[in-house]
């Protein structure tokens, strides 16, 4: 609030660097920050508070604390809500690493010029619709139980992989679309001059596209990989028994709701240092965007 | 005047074939006729200048010789052999022809080393260490040594420009095309790339050059070409085009060159 603070005001700091002869003035404590910080704090507290109130002196708040606030029910259920948590880990790390290539697999047969490519833009052009187009849950509904029922030998039963596929699907649908307005971001002119020096067009796709534009979209990715963690308590329809699954297991034994709350917490803390890094990311990028353009 | 007999090549006149030999080149982008009807031979060792207004078609002839624009009509034939025929690689013959662009097209994502190595590594399939090697020798040449280390978007305009000319020299082109390399340049830069191009053309480097910096055709031209709504109107000596235009229009775009205060 004092020194840094006053650095943002950018003539005050100029003139006092460029004076020879008096000491600088002290830096000052900034009146219009603080000023308004305080009023911020202010209504903030008022403003909770009243919501706070309104809740807490609603006709039902008893019957509600008790069916999910429990604080015995929430220490019972959170160790085995959190054991099953690591299902959802495990299908969200499996599920990241297979979107990443397949999207950048449809990406670029999209991205693929000329007409002796128009079967394979077709082809991802439609995937991209159809899995875009589809609910998840529906698309691990008849994943995990159609294939399955199929009943051909070999085919696993297990619903596991039947949710990674699901996933899978679903979100490199939206994955190869962020790839691809990273792709089509990149200036014709990289690729002229790749094409220039001899590289063949798969080799500046490799060397000089991809890897700027996989940097370009990489905030947007992380912001889809939000969506997928949260997504993964759908496959606890097809029988995955991950944090989902297990909290209405609970639920359903004790007769109490506090368990979906203990679930929340955990998504709460896994999700927002990701979401807040990715916030990160993108507010870096736009100020070396700034800088670069001067 | 447009007689190419008259060209004084700093090479002797050999009976091998020429270096670059264009013949009835048209372009069209949709209704636009860009080029119309284009004749030009380019011998071994010459240095040939393209003069003309913005829209001329400078530029488009450049890059369709590089093969970045597909030609509508006409063959081009680089040392005997024609590169616009429908069995060539054109990843082969893009090898040969060196291309520099008016804004640089240097790869931000790579340091100044990777950018000029990238592709004797890529595309000749040399090991990194002696691409490397190349690049430095190539680099220190012209005076880049230091930022070897660098990315493009820490060197000054001219800095990226003279590293697009050593990327584009790494690949030892026979012929190199210069497309207003100094036309996004603060003046002041305008200088230090144009020596470069000097320095080539005394090493006998063949080259093709669209410009607006008429001084330097001057200077450093064997020969000046003037293009006009696509086609060559008059070629000659620097001494003939710039002293005596046998066309008007030549006159007269000299004359509103010379207004400008760029001659």
């Amino acid at each position: 609030m004092t020194s840094s603070g006053g650095g943002l005001l950018p003539a005050g700091d100029a003139s006092s660097l460029r004076q020879s002869g008096p000491p600088p003035p002290r830096p000052r404590i900034d009146r219009t920050a603080v000023k308004s910080s305080s009023i911020a704090l202010v209504s903030s507290v008022i403003f909770f508070s009243l919501l706070a109130f309104v809740v807490v002196h609603a006709p039902g708040w008893p019957e509600v604390k008790a069916q999910f606030f429990d604080s015995h029910w929430f220490w019972y259920s959170l160790p085995e809500v959190w054991g099953a948590f690591f299902q959802n880990i495990q299908l969200f790390l499996i599920a990241e690493v297979l979107i990443l290539i397949l999207a950048l697999l449809i990406a670029v047969l999209r991205s693929l010029p000329g007409p002796v490519f128009f079967p394979l833009r077709l082809l991802a052009t439609i995937y991209a619709d159809v899995f875009r187009a589809i609910p998840g849950l529906l698309i691990v509904t008849l994943l995990g139980f159609g294939i399955p029922g199929l009943g051909i030998d070999g085919v696993p039963t297990d619903p596991f992989p039947y949710a990674v596929i699901a996933l899978t699907l679903v979100y490199s649908a939206y994955v190869s679309e962020v790839y691809r307005a990273g792709i089509e971001s990149i200036h014709p002119s990289q690729e002229a001059a790749a094409r220039s020096l001899g590289l063949s067009r798969i080799q500046s796709l490799r060397y000089v596209i991809l890897p700027q534009a996989v940097r370009r979209v990489i905030p947007p990715l992380l912001n889809d990989f939000i969506g997928l963690q949260k997504d993964t308590i759908l496959v606890s329809y097809i029988g995955v028994v991950e944090a989902f699954r297990e909290s209405s297991i609970i639920a359903a034994a004790k007769f109490n709701s506090t368990p979906y709350v203990a679930l929340a917490l955990i998504f709460l803390v896994i999700t927002i240092p990701l979401a807040r890094f990715t916030d990160w990311l993108v507010a870096s990028d736009r100020r070396r965007f700034l800088a670069s353009a001067r | 005047m447009t007689s190419p007999a008259a060209i004084p090549t700093a090479a002797p006149a050999s009976s091998a074939a020429p270096a670059l030999e264009i013949q009835g080149l048209w372009k069209s982008f949709g209704e636009l006729r860009v080029l119309r009807g284009i004749d030009l031979t380019v011998a071994e060792h010459e240095v040939v200048c393209l003069i003309g207004s913005s829209g001329s078609g400078k530029s488009t002839l450049l890059r369709c010789v590089n093969l970045l624009e597909p030609i509508d009509a006409g063959r081009i034939v680089v040392e005997g052999r024609e590169i616009t025929a429908k069995d060539v690689d054109v990843n082969v013959i893009r090898r040969r022809i060196g291309i520099v662009f008016q804004s640089f097209n240097l790869f931000p994502h790579m340091s100044v080393l990777r950018n000029v190595s990238l592709a004797p590594r890529k595309v000749l399939g040399m090991t990194r260490k002696d691409a490397e090697a190349d690049a430095m020798t190539l680099l220190e040449r012209f005076g880049l040594a230091d930022k070897r280390a660098e990315f493009p978007d820490r060197l000054s305009g001219g800095q990226q420009q003279r590293v697009a000319i050593v990327r584009a020299l790494a690949m030892h082109p026979d012929l190199l095309l210069l497309d207003e390399i100094t036309s996004a340049l603060d003046p002041e830069l305008v200088a230090e790339v144009l020596d470069v191009i000097r320095e080539l053309a005394r090493g006998g480097m063949t080259m093709v050059i669209a410009t607006h910096e008429m001084g330097f055709a001057r200077d450093i031209a064997n020969r000046v070409c003037f293009l006009d709504q696509g086609q060559i109107l008059e070629q000659g000596t620097p001494q003939e085009i710039f002293t005596s235009p046998g066309q008007p229009r030549t006159r007269q775009f000299l004359e509103r060159i010379l207004e400008a205060g760029r001659l």
